[in-house]
């Protein structure tokens, strides 16, 4: 009888395994769709859903088929379906990756298998030297970061608290902001909050006592609303300090739902739903429309920009994978509806415009408006190594 | 009378011991399936490590009765042990794995004095805090362990110098099982040992176990560094056979889901852990290839109709088929002892 549990179970598997008459052109969109990250996923998926719904499912002459798989942001899962995907399904390029861990653990196979892979969100600089088959359509952090600093530099801020989530990405935010103000004759002082459950109320009072010209905080894009409520808890928000920072604390899947306590939030990113073009329009438009009036976010962006970069590339290969396909991809450059980007053909990291916005009201709801542009940015970490 | 019982015990204990037909089939299917399911290699090679770690709360939780919400601290320090190893230079596996046991038998050691004080709830408390301690120091140490973004750059050396990890994951998938199953011979040996029925009485009653003259203190700590090690080399397995360490290793979800493949299998029997295992990553994998977004809620009703209409645990089911004439025999040689029952094992 265990026997036969076992081959039952063993059944099951060998039938979801064998489903491959005709050769379509696989990708494999592995992503966090549960646990805390949830949202990174549900992002990315529905924008990667709608790519597909507006350019068809065929390119140069095979049909597409999107597999996506959750691997619960647990980055030994994201390797095992990775690998999965490589060996059974036989897939052209993989995408997703919503946490930085997430996106290195499968970077070796990337380089073992020859199968690029389109990072969509994960953001750490260092991601795209762990493998050459590894193209990012997102961002790294310190490329949203440093406009940040000399943006602050050149209106008058002097004094700078920041506040970040204590783990890889905040600590870049951190030392590339500090960084780069101190350079411009600045003052930094560094507080760090941990990431798990993060009560903020005892580094704002230290903020408060300091009073700083402004506060500079980055955490990831779920723990925004909380750092809000605490920051107006703490009568911050009265006390004249501003609030900046990368545009992961005012992001636009949550910030219509942290009421006028983000108003007036100063922060620099790629991606705004506010961003100002016919492409942008029509991007938001139909995401809600598909998605129940759901409001793409920076990850969506990722996701949708990354679908394009695969399809751009396998028309250019005329459906290669492998090596050819990550060729075709450096040095491309397209309008997403972020704006101009392209790939960088060194590093292939995405270069784009980085946008200085401020929390709105606008129509009744929260944006964040882009007031001042500062384009073609790479990110400076790589830009630093090379020069 | 006394040396009647002590024969009685002796008999009860070698019954145990000897190997039934379904666990040879067990293991034949297992070894079957390096051969006939190739492509699910993969997910094999992880069933077999949570297996092993689901075997290894067992020898606490089931055989002991130490209710831990932290095991993971040990499997997240041997996947540490040996990927840091293996990143430095010193890729050999088996190499990897001693280190492993050693570095989480250390551990196990040191806080099991710890384990020993206050009631279950105390216990769920401190199992839980190391656990987290070792997160977070992880997370700080980021020179060693690489931080949140995980330890890169691991190469695993051959298996006795013969096998290379391949990227179909066969080789993995052998390794942990191979290991598994030592692990799993041990285990079975030592809880049909004197010392294993010495902590069955202490799990029902610890005052009475001192009273009649068990150590109760140096059992369990014995006990709780050897589940361990176990725990150890789980984490070993998983580090070498993926070559990546994250901090995940350590996190809480670890702890609470291995305690769920083993309340799903049978706790306080030895393929519980096993068992459970295969029908919980089965079930995930099964159901978040359907549903990649609502998966975890069909995994959640399935098992609330699992406790609720079964009750009983998936292997008694399995027991219940068994034919009874082979359990018939056995009591006309010796009478079962009084507070053990005979799924012990």
């Amino acid at each position: 009888m265990l026997r036969r549990t076992f081959l039952g179970a063993a059944a099951m598997l060998a039938l979801t395994g064998a489903a491959s008459a005709q050769e379509p052109l696989k990708i494999g969109l592995i992503l966090p769709m549960t646990g805390p990250f949830a949202s990174t996923g549900r992002q990315i998926e529905a924008a990667a859903k709608l790519y597909m719904q507006q350019n068809g499912d065929t390119v140069a002459g095979k049909k597409i088929q999107l597999i996506v798989k959750d691997d619960t942001g647990t980055a030994d899962v994201t390797k095992r379906l990775a690998q999965e995907l490589i060996v059974n399904d036989k897939i052209a390029v993989m995408a997703g990756f919503g946490l930085t861990p997430l996106a290195l653990a499968p970077a070796p196979l990337a380089t073992q298998a020859k199968v690029p892979a389109v990072v969509m969100a994960a953001a750490t600089a260092t991601i795209t030297e762990a493998s050459p088959y590894i193209v990012r359509t997102s961002f790294t952090l310190p490329q949203a970061t440093v406009p940040m600093a000399e943006w602050a530099a050149q209106n008058g801020i002097k004094k700078v608290a920041t506040l970040v989530s204590d783990y890889g990405p905040g600590i870049d935010a951190e030392k590339a902001f500090t960084s780069a103000f101190t350079a411009k004759g600045g003052q930094v002082e560094n507080l760090r909050v941990p990431l798990a459950n993060p009560d903020f109320s005892p580094f704002l009072q230290k903020v408060a006592d300091a009073k700083p010209d402004a506060l500079f905080v980055f955490v990831p894009s779920g723990i925004g609303a909380q750092f809000m409520k605490q920051f107006v808890e703490r009568g911050l928000d009265k006390s004249g300090i501003k609030l900046i920072g990368p545009g992961d604390v005012t992001d636009d899947d949550l910030l219509n739902n942290m009421g006028d306590v983000a108003l007036g939030a100063i922060t620099t990113q790629h991606y705004s739903a506010a961003h100002d073009s016919p492409e942008n329009k029509a991007f938001v438009e139909a995401f809600k429309k598909a998605n129940n009036g759901m409001r793409p976010n920076f990850m969506a962006v990722g996701g949708y920009d990354g679908m394009h970069l695969i399809y751009e590339g396998l028309k250019k290969t005329n459906g290669q994978g492998g090596q050819a396909l990550i060729d075709a991809m450096k040095g491309m450059s397209w309008t997403s509806p972020r704006g101009p980007v392209s790939i960088d053909p060194q590093t292939r990291d995405i270069v784009q415009n980085i946008y200085v916005r401020k929390v709105e009201r606008r129509d009744g709801e929260l944006y964040n408006v882009e007031f001042a542009t500062i384009p073609n940015v790479k990110d400076p970490v790589k830009a630093a190594k090379s020069n | 009378m006394q040396s009647d019982t002590a024969d009685n015990v002796r008999a009860a204990l070698g019954r145990r011991g000897r190997w039934g037909w379904g666990e040879v089939a067990f293991w034949l299917v297992a070894a079957a399936t390096l051969v006939f399911l190739p492509e699910r290699h993969l997910i094999l090679n992880e069933i077999a490590i949570i297996g092993l770690f689901a075997l290894s709360l067992d020898l606490i939780l089931g055989y002991a009765g130490i209710v831990s919400l932290g095991h993971a601290a040990f499997f997240g320090l041997g996947a540490y042990a040996a990927g840091i190893l293996a990143k430095n230079g010193i890729g050999d596996p088996l190499l990897g794995l001693g280190v492993a046991a050693l570095a989480a038998a250390i551990l196990g050691f040191v806080t099991s004095f710890l384990v020993l004080r206050g009631s279950d709830l105390t216990k769920l408390m401190v199992t839980l805090g190391v656990a987290l301690v070792l997160g977070e120091l992880a997370n700080q140490m980021s020179w060693l362990t690489g931080g949140a973004d995980g330890l890169q750059g691991i190469t695993m050396g051959p298996i006795l110098g013969l096998f290379e990890f391949d990227i179909f994951g066969t080789v993995a998938y052998a390794y942990s099982l191979v290991v598994t199953f030592v692990l799993f011979v041990i285990a079975r040996r030592i809880v049909v040992s004197p010392y294993g029925l010495s902590l069955r009485s202490i799990r029902d009653n610890p005052l009475r176990a001192r009273a009649v003259g068990i150590p109760v203190n140096r059992r369990l700590v014995a006990v709780y560094t050897l589940a361990a090690a176990y725990a150890g080399v789980a984490g070993a397995l998983l580090a070498q056979t993926t070559q990546f360490v994250s901090l995940d290793v350590l996190a809480f979800h670890r702890s609470a889901d291995v305690m769920l493949v083993l309340v799903i299998g049978g706790v306080g029997y030895l393929y519980g852990g096993l068992i459970g295992a295969v029908f919980f990553k089965v079930l995930q994998d099964v159901l978040s290839a359907w549903t990649p977004q609502y998966w975890q809620f069909w995994i959640g009703l399935i098992l609330v109709l699992l406790v609720l209409a079964g009750r009983e645990r998936l292997t008694d089911r399995v027991r219940a088929l068994r034919p009874r004439s082979r359990r018939g025999l056995a009591t006309d040689k010796a009478r079962p002892l009084p507070t053990t029952t005979a799924r012990e094992v």
